[in-house]
C-alpha cells in the first residue's frame, strides 16, 4: 500500500470524498499540496509578544540566578543525585503503566458505544482540573493505612503510603488522564472502515490493533506519553500529602526544590535548571519526531 | 502635649509561624476588637518558608518565627528586621505524640526505637524538626534510653513533612505511628485525636518564639502596637491557653 501519489486536489469539486481522501492522507498513502492562499495576519506576530515574553522570562531568570560552579557543586550532592533518580525512576514508571493501563480506556471510548460514556469521559478529566492537593488526600483516604482499601492492603503487610508505591500511584493519578485524552484522539481519527476492511481480510481483533490502528495512531500516543511523563515528573501536591517527603526514597525533585527553597536556594535553582533543561530537550526531540504527522 | 491624630485604617500584614495558627488568630480577633482602624492579615507557614519569602522581598510588618535562627538571618546587614529589635513572645515544649487508639500501645519513650514503627517528623529545615533532632541527640546521653536510641529512631521515619501541623495530621490520621510536634499543637480540640507522651525536661528542648517588626518605613507604631499587645498579660493569657509557655 505504499504508492506515493501527488495530486493536486480542488476540495470544491471533491468535497464528497473529502473524508476518505483525508484518511487516506492520514494513513501516508497520498501527499497532499493544497495550492490555496494562506492567510497570515502580520499583527498576530506582535500580539503573541507579551505571553510568550511572560513564559520566557521566568525561565530565563532561573538560569540568570544559577551560576555553573553552583551546578557543579550540588549535582554532586546525594540529596540532589537521590531526588534526580527518584523523580526519573517514578516518572518512568507511572507513565508506563499509565499506557497499560490507559490504552484499552481509550480506546473503549473512541470505539464502543458504551453507556454513560459521558459520565466515564468526566470522570477522566477529573484527576487533571482538581487541585492535586485534592488528589492527594482522596488518595491517602483510599489507600493510605487506614483508608477505604488500603486496610485491607495493609493486614496483609502490603504498606502504600510513605513508600514509591506511593510516589507512583499520585503521579499516575494526575497524569494519566493527559495520555488516555490523547490516545483517545488518536484512536478516533482512525477511519473504522479501514479497520472494518481489515478485519474483512482475516484479521484478528489482535492483529487489527498491532498492525492498524496503533501505526495510525503512534504520533498521538506518543504525544500523549510524552505529555503524561511531563506531568508526573513535575507532581508535587498530591505526592507531598499522599507519599510524605523522605530523602533517597520518595523526594522527587519538585518536593527538593520546595525544601531547597527554605533551606538553600542554590540548590532549589539548580534543580530548577535541570528540570526545565530536561523537559525542553525531550519535548524538541519528540515535537522534531512528529512534526510530520501532527499540527504541532 | 501630642495632639493624636485621628487613626488610619491600617492592614497590619503578620507573617507567623504554623504552630501559631490558632493562637494568633485568636490574639487578632481581640486586637482588632479593640483597635477597631486596625485590620489583620496573617500568612502562616513553616518559620523557614516565610523567612524565605521576606529574604526575597515579600511585604509584610511583622514576623513571628519558631527559633530564632530565622529572625537572625534577616537581621543581617541590611536585611528586613533591625538588629535588636526582636523579643521573645513565648516557648514551646516538643511532645511526642500518637494516634487516638493507640495501635502499637506506645508507653514511653523508649517504645520510639522499637523496630517497625512508622515515626513521622518534621524536615531539619522546619525549626520544629531541627528541635527534634537535638532531643534525640539528647537523649543518646540519657542512660534509659541509650546510645542507639537516636539511630534507632531515624530509622523508623517514614516521612519528614514540610510543617508541624502535617505531622500531626498524618499522625491523627493513624498514618503515622508516632510523632513529634509542639504542646501547644495538640491543645484544645487537637488533645482528643491523638495521645501524648512527655518528654522530661531535663531531655526536653524549650523552642523560643521571637517576634519582630519588618523594617518598612510605614505601619512601624501599629507594629509595635501588635506586638506590644502579644506580651502583653492578655496576649500571653491567650498563648498559655493554646499550650505555649509564657514569658512573663
Amino acid at each position: 500500500m505504499k504508492n506515493q501519489f501527488v495530486l493536486s486536489v480542488n476540495f470544491q469539486v471533491m468535497d464528497l470524498s473529502l473524508y476518505k481522501v483525508q484518511n487516506l492522507i492520514k494513513a501516508g498513502v497520498i501527499r497532499c499540496q493544497n495550492s490555496l492562499p494562506k492567510v497570515r495576519p502580520k499583527i498576530s506576530g506582535l500580539l503573541s509578544l507579551p505571553f510568550l515574553l511572560f513564559i520566557t522570562l521566568p525561565l530565563i531568570a532561573i538560569f540568570w540566578r544559577t551560576s555553573l560552579t553552583d551546578l557543579t557543586v550540588h549535582l554532586g550532592q546525594t540529596q540532589v543525585v537521590n531526588a534526580i533518580s527518584v523523580s526519573l525512576i517514578t516518572s518512568l514508571i507511572s507513565t508506563l503503566l499509565s499506557v497499560i493501563f490507559g490504552t484499552p480506556v481509550a480506546y473503549l471510548l473512541a470505539r464502543r458505544e458504551v453507556a454513560y460514556r459521558q459520565i466515564i469521559d468526566t470522570l477522566i478529566d477529573l484527576p487533571t482540573v482538581l487541585p492535586p492537593a485534592v488528589a492527594g488526600v482522596a488518595l491517602l483516604m483510599a489507600f493510605g493505612r487506614r483508608g477505604l482499601v488500603g486496610h485491607w492492603f495493609d493486614d496483609f503487610g502490603i504498606h502504600i503510603a510513605f513508600t514509591q508505591i506511593a510516589v507512583i500511584l499520585a503521579q499516575s493519578f494526575v497524569a494519566a488522564p493527559l495520555y488516555i485524552k490523547a490516545a483517545t484522539l488518536g484512536f478516533k481519527s482512525i477511519n473504522p472502515e479501514l479497520e472494518d476492511a481489515a478485519a474483512l481480510d482475516g484479521a484478528n481483533s489482535w492483529q487489527i490493533f498491532r498492525y492498524i490502528t496503533i501505526p495510525l495512531a503512534w504520533a498521538a500516543l506518543l504525544s500523549g506519553c510524552v505529555m503524561t511523563w511531563a506531568r508526573a515528573l513535575g507532581e508535587f501536591g498530591a505526592t507531598i500529602i499522599f507519599a510524605g517527603n523522605y530523602p533517597g526514597k520518595t523526594q522527587t525533585m519538585p518536593l527538593a526544590i520546595y525544601l531547597g527553597f527554605e533551606l538553600d536556594l542554590s540548590v532549589a535553582l539548580t534543580l530548577s535548571v535541570i528540570l526545565v533543561g530536561c523537559s525542553f530537550g525531550v519535548l524538541m526531540v519528540v515535537k522534531g519526531l512528529l512534526r510530520h504527522k501532527l499540527e504541532l | 502635649m501630642q495632639v493624636s491624630p485621628t487613626p488610619q485604617p491600617v492592614t497590619l500584614t503578620v507573617f507567623a509561624a504554623a504552630s501559631l495558627t490558632d493562637a494568633f488568630n485568636e490574639i487578632g480577633r481581640n486586637f482588632e476588637a479593640q483597635n477597631p482602624e486596625t485590620k489583620l492579615v496573617f500568612n502562616f507557614a513553616g518559620s523557614q518558608q516565610l523567612a524565605q519569602q521576606l529574604a526575597q522581598g515579600a511585604p509584610a510588618d511583622i514576623f513571628a518565627s519558631a527559633n530564632r535562627k530565622q529572625i537572625d538571618a534577616l537581621s543581617q546587614d541590611g536585611g528586613r528586621i533591625i538588629s535588636g529589635t526582636a523579643r521573645i513572645f513565648a516557648r514551646n515544649r516538643l511532645v511526642v505524640i500518637y494516634p487516638h487508639d493507640n495501635p502499637l500501645q506506645l508507653r514511653r519513650l523508649t517504645d520510639l526505637a522499637q523496630p517497625g514503627l512508622k515515626v513521622v517528623l518534621a524536615a531539619k529545615e522546619v525549626p520544629v524538626g531541627q528541635y527534634a533532632l537535638d532531643f534525640l541527640d539528647k537523649a543518646t546521653q540519657d542512660k534509659n534510653l541509650g546510645a542507639e536510641f537516636k539511630a534507632k529512631v531515624l530509622k523508623n521515619v517514614v516521612s519528614y513533612e514540610e510543617n508541624v501541623r502535617s505531622v500531626l495530621t498524618k499522625v491523627a490520621l493513624g498514618e503515622g505511628d508516632a510523632g513529634m510536634v509542639y504542646a501547644s499543637d495538640i491543645s484544645g480540640e487537637a488533645a482528643t485525636k491523638v495521645g501524648r507522651i512527655e518528654i522530661p525536661d531535663k531531655l526536653n528542648m524549650v523552642a523560643t518564639y521571637p517576634i519582630a517588626p519588618i523594617n518598612n518605613h510605614y505601619n512601624s507604631p501599629q507594629a509595635q502596637r501588635f506586638i506590644d499587645y502579644v506580651i502583653s498579660a492578655e496576649g500571653q493569657a491567650v498563648l498559655t491557653k493554646y499550650g505555649f509557655i509564657s514569658v512573663n
